[in-house]
């Protein structure tokens, strides 16, 4: 695994990540810089990590989206290269139209910063193989937009491709609107990209990698692509 | 030249925030409001050679970076 992570002007949580990564897969990952117009040498996965790239003024991760490595992200997405976006990671690959649709302010209004319970959706994805579908997980989210809304087309091509790879549910993976938090449309806590490649969640899987802290329902993920790009 | 791009949600976009504005207002007691649906307005100077021109670019700018076209509109005035 050679992985780089994105850093933006207000991205905070790029050493949660390098730190999962490293304790995970064993490798430092490399960190590249949004100015930059080409990824590390050698970069099989990028990570969009979580945070508040420039405060978060126009739309969150409007300006980011625009920035320079974007046009290197872009083309190493188009080549099938994995991208895994986590949070405000999510909200720039939406803006960079890596992934559809948009996360909109939540529909109470609040930050919510607190432990949810996700369900894997499929197991058949570089993200998620080292999961059964069905699994429920407990991750941890920290955000105020990250209400997933997009149109009625994009919705339905999205569930129709099998494309929404977490979903927010009650500790028994039922769906339940008291549990979908932030609003988002069909519960969506994450999806992927048409051919499977890019991941875009808002929960921090990086969170929980370490029993030090407490669950290590997030580690899997990263086992995941390493085995994803040792198979490669 | 001086101009104004207005960025609003489509119709059918959920507007929270307008929500809250729209009981804010009517819990203050001004009366009628039926809703409240939040926008933007970026006002902006620029170099162009004329009305066309500067439209253009506006329009531009505003397809680019000012509105996300999956849940915004917007509009283009140039002011003086």
């Amino acid at each position: 695994m050679k992985a780089a992570i994105l850093v933006f002007p207000g991205i905070n949580r790029e050493r949660d990540m390098a730190r999962a990564l490293k304790l995970v897969s064993g490798k430092e990952p490399v960190m590249a810089w949004h100015a930059d117009s080409k990824l590390p040498k050698g970069t099989d996965l990028v990570v969009i990590p979580g945070g508040f790239s420039y405060g978060d003024y126009l739309r969150c991760g409007a300006i980011a989206a625009r920035a320079s490595i974007m046009n290197a992200v872009r083309a190493h997405a188009a080549k099938g290269g994995l991208v895994l976006a986590v949070c405000n990671g999510f909200q720039i690959a939406c803006e960079a139209g890596l992934l559809p649709g948009v996360l909109m302010r939540n529909a109470q209004l609040k930050f919510l910063c607190k432990e949810v319970h996700l369900r894997i959706e499929r197991s058949d994805t570089p993200f998620t193989q080292r999961y059964n579908a069905g699994d429920v997980i407990r991750v941890p989210v920290a955000h105020g937009e990250g209400n997933y809304v997009a149109d009625a087309e994009t919705i339905a091509r999205l569930e129709g491709e099998n494309r929404v790879a977490l979903r927010y549910t009650a500790p028994d993976g039922k769906l339940d609107p008291a549990f979908n938090y932030n609003g988002s449309t069909n519960s969506i806590a994450g999806i992927l990209s048409e051919k499977l490649n890019v991941l875009g969640l808002m929960p921090h899987p990086e969170n929980h990698v370490d029993p030090i802290v407490g669950p290590t329902d997030g580690r899997r993920l990263f086992e995941s692509l390493i085995e994803t790009l040792e198979a490669a | 030249m001086k101009a104004r791009v207005i960025v609003t949600l489509k119709t059918g976009i959920l507007d929270p925030q307008g929500k809250a504005i729209e009981g804010a207002l009517k819990s203050l007691g001004v009366s009628d409001v039926h809703s409240v649906r939040q926008g933007k307005i970026f006002d902006i100077e620029l170099e162009a050679g004329d009305k066309a021109k500067a439209e253009s670019k506006l329009k531009e700018a505003a397809e680019k970076l000012l509105a996300n076209m999956v849940i915004e509109n917007y509009r283009v005035e140039i002011v003086s």
